[in-house]
């Protein structure tokens, strides 16, 4: 395996390798080499934007939108600085791809990062990394040194007139810090407390210039396509889910880790690939994107294939690729709880719906795994969250709104025994 | 800027691009619920009450954060709309405490208003509801942090408008909180707005807390008696007392805003040291009696004194109409003694001057200035609302240049500036005037050139000022470059010079020049003739001495309308002694104060609140208001007062029936028209006279912000404040050293009369010759002049 083999470890190629994530592997196997073309054949940045968006790659830090498309937004010609900027602050609870490919594979981020400004003309570009996983940001700090050193970063790269400079920055702890604009407010020394969008990043970004900010993996699976075609990349998957994705396998399972399967994947093959359920328990239920995607039954879940579109029509979302996979011995109502206290926690506070409403939903969901529920208590839950979702400034709003309903709705049972019988039916 | 066609509730409407959808609703007068917005801070789109429904738009979107686009078609008060501000509106209440019957924000709550027509009657949240403890922000304001809605208006204000964050949201979440920076209180002159600005009761004025319902307020205009910028305010009136004062808007003077001096001061309206009862010394003791006593008593023993041994003084604070009734009382008397310019040791430029002196622009230019240069001013505090102007030119693209004797943080970027010892300004001032000169090719001025031998040294500095004055342009703004003159230029010993100096950079940088102007009626004081070289709009009138003249050796005769000679003058030692040599003391005065030693007839005069008067403020704007609460005891206003008086002298033209009559002869049909016809800072050539550079310490002194005139000085709530603290003496480290002083320790100051023991205060930000200790205070009054040598020992 080899980035120059079109393989599916689009990302996780070099976990094969002793030493994975030094400049010397990568380079022995085909690392840097396209960023290389890229700039001495000075090809141009439309071409590249055009195979991205015939790769079909849709951004894979949750929200999944068209990376191609995204690129495109930035103004051509700008007088000024422009930015671009990597979302590693993966604080999705399930999800930890990222934290791997930063630990296994900076390098293939780096050169996604230098293609990435070569293409939307930034010369200066910063990896957001969370600050909980410190000695992460402490290994690709010696991924850029190396870099850095061998000429990959800096001034004039490949005797060309081409420049890029690419520092991390790392977080301090807040989950709002991995929506995008809240992201540029941390890097700024600010409050990570989201913009309002308009106007959006790609006209007023980082600093007031234009930036475009792309998840870990979006970027670390650039150097692929450059390397072998956005046709190639979106057969990997299927159509409009194009290449592989790596998907965090967590919860009742017999192996949880990240594992990169080509979307489109039957569910059950990763579910396979992770060891199954773990010993003697049965599928309960399973949250396919990250705990803000809404949770499906089991049985659904395993008729689902892995891609945007199979997911969407289940009633979910492929998300952050975080899969939790929950046997019968899960409470949901237990669930529910842990889940709305990491976004009453989160809320940055800033609007109303959110600030307000997260507490509420988990009081509620509180009472009603202690025994104090209330018979209104379901109905309340399914109005204060719908009452928030649509409603705020970022999607974290929306994120805690969902798994309430979603729970609610497929095991909403569990809900009213509890509240009824003051126990939980597990 | 292209125009867009947009529907907002199926009213068609032609809007700006860039503009928001809140914006085009104000235009069209539709009301959208808010909390967070506000018309002069920035958007902040985090309360969400004003989602509207927006055609084809997936989900409610602000109005205030939401930009218009052709053809948009925006519905406020659909169903789809109306859920929405519903649930914003339902979220709000669940933590908010039920506090309305303790609030004082009830009855003015715009949360109250809101909730009547989108909250519902009862509340489904069944939890526990966050507290949120209090927290000191000093005298002005109260806190009920409880209450807060985190709509970060108080956060923006700080950062936008006052200069300064004082308040700031920490924490995240639920637990997201407004509060001060540790152990510190809010300082800001403009603090009292956030009152205004927090749409809740978590914010509210302490001193008025708990002592009103605002339905039981009458509310009453008026107009600020401090400042020369002349806010408009409405005093709040309950039961023939203020209550409280607010700002009325008007955007042209100080948009929607206050100093916390023109918010705060009506306390002073009602202490105990109000004089109500006229009062005549006999045999050392004091007698109330009536007016009509009183009176006579006073016309009987005037016309036993020469006119020239009578010398009449005010303050630029009083009204125009006393000021004018003052000096036709003395001129019909046949003295031309009539002074208000109590503070001036300079009045050399009575002679070249053509006109009053004024800021030279409207007040509005302030805000879009991009070159300044300002001169001998305590910006911030002495004009707390135009320094927020000139901050809103700094913010944009403005250039701001200072010489100054002392440097107190400005809140906005400087460009360049240089402080001076007082004795040095007018030869700093020359030399940013021949660098000027130089790089215009222009010839350098006489009165500057004469400098170089002086102190004016063209240094790097003055050539950066003279380089960011040259620059900028009128661009697209009707700003422009300005030259400004503050409060000390003026009161400065050798302010002739600064002021034919100024007009010279001023003619050379093609840059208006302007006095920010001291005092609510400093304008005014002059024009209707309250000065000793000529009458009323400049019209001849019989001459006299001026206030300096009058102050430095007794006369036989004082007539004192609200002055309080050991505060209120240049040299208060001096001026006390003078005044407490005269045979015959007349006090028109609201408070007693320290009057009560020299005076032998006190007569009770109205402050603003109680009369009615005109303003002139800053920039000629005549404003008139009228009294707001009916006269306190036996005062009356001073105008009724003067034209008594005047009846009893036997002098012609008392006959006034109200105050608009006086206003009529003092400045004729058409005031606005007379005034600004009379206003000039041009003057003629003056010479150059270069003052000795002494070798010894001088003194620089500042008019504390809250003690500029009666009436703050007796506002208990700002006295409080950190800059209403004890004066102390500032020195640079340097001189602290020289001197053999410790930091903090004690020192013993001495000018002219007594010495005077102060703290010692470290401000490396004073020339290292300067002692700064602030005139205009009880404590410091016995020390001397306002400008001069100054010697210091330790203690």
């Amino acid at each position: 395996m080899s980035l120059l083999t079109p393989s599916i470890k689009v990302c996780s190629w070099t976990q094969d390798f002793d030493a994975p994530a030094s400049l010397a592997t990568y380079v022995a196997n085909g690392g840097y080499q396209a960023l290389r073309r890229v700039i001495t054949e000075k090809i141009s940045g439309d071409d590249i934007i055009a195979q991205l968006k015939l790769s079909a790659l849709r951004g894979r830090g949750g929200a999944g939108f068209p990376t191609g498309l995204k690129w495109s937004f930035m103004p051509r010609a700008f007088p000024g600085d422009k930015y671009i900027v990597c979302n590693s602050d993966e604080g999705e609870p399930g999800t930890f791809k990222d934290r791997d490919i930063l630990r296994y594979n900076p390098h293939q981020l780096i050169e996604g990062m230098a293609i990435a400004g070569y293409v939307l003309g930034a010369r200066v570009g910063y990896n957001y990394i969370h600050g909980e996983i410190f000695e992460i940001y402490q290994i690709f700090e010696r991924a850029l040194n190396e870099a850095r050193e061998a000429g990959y970063l800096g001034e004039n790269l490949f005797g060309t007139d081409f420049c890029f400079q690419l520092h991390a920055h790392h977080g301090y702890g807040a989950y709002i810090c991995g929506e995008e604009t809240a992201l540029l407010e941390s890097i700024e020394g600010k409050k990570g407390q989201p913009r309002f969008k308009p106007p959006f990043p790609a006209s007023f970004g980082l600093y007031g210039k234009p930036t475009t900010i792309n998840n870990t993996e979006t970027l670390a699976s650039v150097p692929w396509i450059v390397q072998h075609g956005g046709q190639a990349f979106l057969e990997l998957g299927k159509p409009n889910n194009g290449g592989a994705k790596m998907f965090s396998v967590s919860g009742h399972v017999n192996k949880p880790g990240n594992y990169e399967v080509g979307l489109g994947t039957p569910f059950a093959e990763l579910l396979e690939m992770a060891g199954g359920v773990r010993n003697g328990h049965k599928l309960k239920a399973v949250i396919p994107g990250g705990s803000s995607a809404p949770v499906l039954p089991g049985n659904i879940m395993m008729d689902c294939t892995l891609d945007f579109d199979s997911i969407a029509k289940a009633g979910s979302m492929l998300g952050s690729g975080a899969v939790i996979v929950m046997d019968e011995t899960v409470c949901m109502v237990r669930a529910l709880e842990r889940l709305a206290y990491f976004y009453f926690e989160e809320s940055c506070g800033q609007c109303t719906p959110c600030r307000e409403g997260t507490g509420w939903m988990y009081r509620v969901i509180h009472r009603i795994e202690h025994g104090q529920g209330r018979p209104e208590d379901l109905e309340l839950l399914n109005s204060v969250a719908s009452k928030i979702g649509g409603h705020t400034i970022c999607a974290l709003g929306d994120a805690a709104a969902m798994p309430v309903q979603s729970f609610l709705k497929h095991f909403g049972d569990e809900f009213a025994y509890h509240v009824e019988h003051k126990r939980c039916m597990v | 800027m292209a125009t867009l066609n947009i529907e907002i509730d199926g009213k068609p409407l032609q809007v700006e691009s860039g503009e928001t959808i809140m914006d085009a609703a104000n235009q069209a007068g539709i009301p959208i619920p808010h909390f967070c917005y506000h018309k002069k801070l920035s958007i902040a789109a985090n309360c969400r009450m004003c989602l509207v429904q927006v055609e084809k738009a997936p989900k409610p979107l602000p109005a205030c954060a939401t930009p218009v686009t052709d053809g948009m078609k925006v519905f406020t008060r659909s169903d789809y709309a109306v859920q929405a501000q519903k649930s914003v509106m339902e979220f709000l209440l669940i933590n908010h405490p039920l506090d309305c019957p303790i609030c004082d924000q009830g009855g003015e709550c715009q949360l109250q208003d809101l909730a009547v027509g989108y909250g519902g009657s009862s509340s489904r949240y069944q939890e526990i509801k966050r507290v949120v403890r209090e927290k000191n922000l000093g005298p002005l304001i109260a806190t009920d942090m409880t209450r807060c809605i985190h709509c970060s208006r108080c956060v923006r204000f700080g950062q936008e408008i006052a200069g300064v964050m004082e308040l700031g949201m920490a924490g995240r979440g639920e637990h997201t909180e407004v509060m001060p920076f540790l152990e510190t209180q809010v300082a800001s002159e403009l603090s009292g707005n956030v009152i205004d600005l927090c749409p809740v009761g978590a914010l509210t004025s302490k001193p008025f807390r708990y002592s009103a319902r605002t339905w039981e307020l009458s509310r009453r205009p008026s107009i600020s008696p401090h400042d020369s910028l002349g806010s408009n305010i409405e005093v709040h009136v309950k039961d023939n007392k203020v209550m409280r004062v607010l700002p009325a808007d008007n955007e042209d003077v100080n948009e929607c805003w206050l100093s916390d001096r023109d918010r705060f001061s009506y306390e002073g309206l009602n202490t105990p040291e109000r004089l109500t009862w006229p009062m005549v010394k006999q045999d050392g003791q004091w007698i109330e009696t009536d007016w009509q006593s009183a009176l006579q008593f006073v016309a009987d023993k005037l016309k036993t004194f020469a006119p020239e041994d009578v010398g009449a003084l005010s303050t630029p604070y009083r009204p125009a109409e006393e000021l004018f009734l003052l000096q036709k009382l003395m001129r019909g008397l046949g003295s031309g003694n009539v002074d208000h310019r109590l503070r001036h040791s300079d009045f050399s430029l009575d002679e070249q001057a053509t006109g009053g002196f004024w800021l030279g622009m409207p007040v509005t230019y302030m805000s879009r200035l991009n070159r300044m240069l300002v001169v001998g001013s305590n910006l911030r505090k002495d004009h707390p609302l135009m320094a927020h102007r000139i901050r809103e030119s700094v913010r944009w693209y403005g250039e701001l240049n200072l010489i100054n004797a002392h440097e107190d943080e400005f809140l906005g970027k400087v460009h360049a500036k240089r402080i001076v010892p007082p004795s040095q300004l007018a030869a700093t001032l020359a030399g940013v005037c021949v660098a000027l000169a130089e790089l215009k090719n222009q010839p350098v001025p006489a009165i500057a050139a004469a400098y170089l031998e002086h102190g004016g040294v063209v240094d790097d500095t003055a050539r950066r000022m003279a380089a960011s004055l040259a620059g900028g342009g009128q661009g697209a703004t009707d700003g422009g470059r300005a030259v400004f003159l503050g409060n000390m230029a003026q009161h400065h010993p050798t302010s002739a010079q600064i002021h034919a100096l100024a007009q010279e950079v001023a003619h050379l940088a093609g840059a208006s020049f302007g006095v920010l102007g001291e005092a609510a009626n400093s304008v005014g004081a002059m024009a209707v003739g309250a000065v000793p070289h000529h009458g009323p709009l400049r019209s001849s009138a019989i001459r006299g001495k001026n206030a300096a003249e009058m102050l430095a050796h007794s006369l036989k005769a004082y007539l004192l309308l609200a002055v309080e000679a050991e505060l209120d003058t240049h040299d208060p030692v001096t001026a006390l002694q003078s005044i407490a040599g005269a045979d015959f003391v007349v006090v028109m005065s609201p408070y007693k104060g320290k009057s009560l030693d020299y005076a032998d007839v006190l007569l009770p005069i109205a402050p603003w609140t109680e009369t009615s008067g005109t303003f002139i403020n800053t920039e000629g704007r005549v404003q008139s208001f009228s009294a707001v609460v009916k006269p306190l005891g036996e005062t009356r206003p001073a105008w009724k007062v003067l034209r008594v008086l005047g009846n009893l002298l036997g002098l012609a033209g008392f006959d006034h029936n109200d105050s608009k009559d006086v206003l009529r002869d003092a400045l004729g049909d058409t005031p606005t028209g007379n005034v600004q016809a009379y206003l000039c800072n041009e003057i003629g050539p003056v010479a150059a006279a270069p003052a000795a550079l002494g070798p010894g310490l001088e003194r620089v002194a500042e008019v504390p912000i809250y003690q500029t005139d009666a009436v703050v000085r007796r506002s208990p709530s700002l006295q409080r404040t950190l800059d209403a603290s004890l004066p102390v003496a500032r020195m640079h480290s340097q001189l602290i050293a020289r001197l053999g002083l410790t930091e903090n320790g004690r020192v013993s100051v001495r000018q002219t009369a007594s010495a005077l023991t102060l703290k010692v205060e470290r401000d490396d930000h004073l020339p290292d010759n300067c002692i700064r200790v602030p005139c205009g205070h009880p404590l410091t009054a016995h020390l001397g002049p306002m400008f001069g040598p100054i010697t210091a020992e330790p203690v």
